[in-house]
């Protein structure tokens, strides 16, 4: 028999009786909506993690210097000062780094005309742009050649120049740093509060070796940030510098570093185990509603069997083979089960929207979560529908004939 | 000639509990092709295993049956459910016609399990549909039809594949007189004009007469096989 015909036998007879189509669906619908919804969270919660980490810098690998002890007391990470620009520039020569910035870090007064304020001073490489995935609102930033020679230059946050220059443009104009003034080169583009909820437009960029010189007075950085070329690259990366390193540091043995290297990757995999669990729930609440969605369709499918006795007597007479009457029943209960995983579908997107509209990330339905979500509808069908179809596929002819 | 129907010492008995029910107890019957037979007998005397026999719905226990010439007691049921879509025709006491169902389409069903084409099925149908005069009904649900109507098209549905054998069981059970009459009338037609060969289970003497041979059976044995018309029925057999 062609399929054509069948799944239009087996759809008039799902017609004929609609509500009990429907509500043998049911179970169905919310384990498939289920599944879409899951996947849906799950790839917008990535998404939107991503975005997070994307905004502090892209595929970024941090190296700050481990803690010291003296005379017993033992200071935080990063106390220590080992870390120097050359080792920034010893990793910025590996495979895989992309960019490598020396950061020099320290919180400042600054004056510009009659106006004061207190911000963070940057001392970075022009690379910083780059790492950061922070482009400027108007001027430019500084230049290697600004690095070599020291340069008395800078670039502000919107946050600095809404609270320095209200009114004017600050470019071309002087800021003093501990006294020390500065060329405003460039504006920031304006970024808004990080993840951790600070204010990233509070700050001044300047060259590191400017920072170095005239304002912390010694040949050491706070950190060194590294852009690795590619999101798989991070860990490889990781692993590079920590060797390095310690042969730069002459750290040999058991000895403890003297710095560590982070990644944002650490970050991402905690938000990602959160999204996990939400992922488990759903996907267990689909997995038993598609349990029970199959049972119920094995149920109606076997009133069906019993209710049409008497059609498959006369189908098995008239010369239906018993695999023609299976694959009639089993079609039936797919077409069932698959009406079902569609509709769960539609539900499934809505659901999703209205989530992601609740919980304010991006809505994101991906193309496999709905082919997923179908395969597994029509394998419940095919699953809960062979069992009363074999019944029906092996009634006794004389015996089905003669049933009232 | 080959036979349409040959069996040989055919036996078929059934467990009941611990008990055997003897159905058919070595039956020899031929039907030659063009025939018009009509089996009697009381209920329980084994006429309607012996339809179910001829018609491969069932197996017997023992002994051989040829169908046109073939054994077919050792075939296997695809093989068996391809013979009964191909050269064999049912027709029910209670139509069995599906629900909700045109006449055309109920006629097309067997020429689906057949692999007859859907333009052939249709031509098929429709001629069929006229054989038996209820042409006019092609497009009506079983609902919106007669007793009488219906069973005509379940005739229609047996003869469309060009059956070697049209098996009836009980075809006029359900009808009144008239439409008793005119349903023999089908059938006795179908035998003359088309040379069909037909079989026909009935308890009802008037019937049984409108054939060209009754076979009465007692007991799962067959105890009268005579032709109609040669003369009145013995009073001899009681029916």
């Amino acid at each position: 028999m062609k399929l054509r015909a069948l799944l239009s036998v087996a759809w008039g007879a799902l017609v004929r009786n609609r509500v009990r189509s429907m509500l043998t669906m049911l179970g169905v619908i919310i384990g498939v909506a289920a599944v879409v919804i899951t996947v849906s969270i799950g790839a917008g919660a990535r998404e939107s993690i991503a975005a997070q980490i994307n905004g502090i810098g892209s595929n970024l690998v941090i190296v700050i210097p481990g803690n010291v002890t003296l005379n017993g007391v033992r200071t935080g990470t990063g106390a220590a000062s080992t870390l120097t620009p050359d080792d920034g520039l010893a990793i910025a020569k590996l495979p895989h780094v992309a960019a490598a910035s020396p950061a020099v870090s320290i919180h400042a007064q600054v004056v510009a005309g009659g106006d004061n304020w207190s911000t963070n001073v940057a001392g970075v490489a022009p690379t910083f742009t780059y790492i950061r995935e922070w482009s400027l609102s108007s001027g430019s930033f500084f230049t290697d050649a600004d690095v070599a020679a020291t340069a008395k230059v800078c670039v502000l946050g919107q946050t600095v120049v809404d609270n320095l220059f209200p009114d004017t443009s600050p470019l071309g104009k002087t800021v003093l740093i501990r006294n020390v003034p500065f060329n405003v080169i460039g504006v920031l583009a304006a970024r808004g509060q990080s993840a951790a909820g600070q204010d990233q437009d509070d700050t001044i960029v300047i060259p590191y070796t400017s920072a170095m010189e005239r304002l912390t007075g010694n040949e050491f950085v706070n950190a060194i940030a590294v852009s690795a070329d590619d999101v798989s690259s991070i860990v490889p990366v990781e692993n590079e510098i920590t060797p390095l390193l310690e042969q730069r540091h002459r750290i040999v043995g058991s000895e403890q570093d003297d710095f560590s290297v982070r990644s944002l990757q650490d970050i991402a995999n905690a938000a990602a185990a959160t999204t996990a669990v939400m992922e488990y729930l759903l996907a267990g609440v689909a997995a038993v509603s598609l349990l029970v969605g199959g049972i119920g369709i094995m149920n109606i499918m076997l009133v069906s069997v019993t209710e049409r006795t008497r059609e498959i007597g006369l189908r098995i007479a008239v010369g239906a083979r018993a695999a023609a009457i299976l694959e009639q029943f089993l079609i039936e209960a797919v077409v069932l089960s698959t009406a079902g995983g569609a509709i769960g579908i539609a539900v499934g997107i809505l659901g999703a929207g209205a989530i992601s509209a609740f919980g304010r990330w991006p809505m994101v339905v991906p193309p496999e979560a709905i082919a997923l979500a179908f395969a597994f509808s029509a394998l419940t069908g095919v699953f809960f529908g062979y069992y009363p179809a074999l019944k029906a596929a092996h009634l006794n002819p004389i015996d089905a004939l003669r049933f009232e | 000639m080959i036979p349409v129907v040959r069996l040989e010492q055919l036996r078929k008995t059934y467990a009941m509990g611990d008990q055997e029910v003897v159905a058919l107890d070595g039956i020899d019957f031929t039907v030659q092709p063009a025939e018009f037979v009509a089996v009697t007998g009381a209920s329980g005397s084994g006429k309607s295993t012996l339809l179910h026999m001829i018609g491969l719905l069932d197996r017997p226990t023992s002994g051989r049956y040829f169908f046109e010439g073939e054994d077919v007691s050792l075939l296997d049921a695809d093989t068996l459910a391809d013979l009964r879509s191909r050269r064999l025709g049912f027709v029910f006491q209670s139509y069995n016609l599906l629900p909700r169902t045109t006449a055309l389409e109920n006629v097309e069903l067997p020429m689906i399990y057949a692999g007859v084409s859907e333009p052939e099925r249709r031509r098929r149908a429709l001629a069929a549909l006229d054989v038996v005069g209820v042409a006019d009904m092609a497009e009506h649900g079983s609902n919106e039809m007669s007793g009488g109507q219906q069973q005509r098209v379940a005739i229609a549905r047996a003869l469309v594949n060009d059956p070697g054998l049209i098996l009836a069981d009980e075809p006029t059970g359900a009808l009144d007189t008239k439409s008793s009459q005119d349903i023999m009338d089908v059938f006795a037609r179908l035998n003359r004009e088309r040379a069909m060969t037909i079989l026909l289970v009935t308890h009802e003497p008037d019937v049984a007469r409108r054939a060209r041979r009754i076979v009465t059976f007692r007991d799962g044995r067959i105890v009268s096989d005579e032709p109609v018309g040669s003369g009145p029925i013995s009073a001899a057999v009681p029916l």
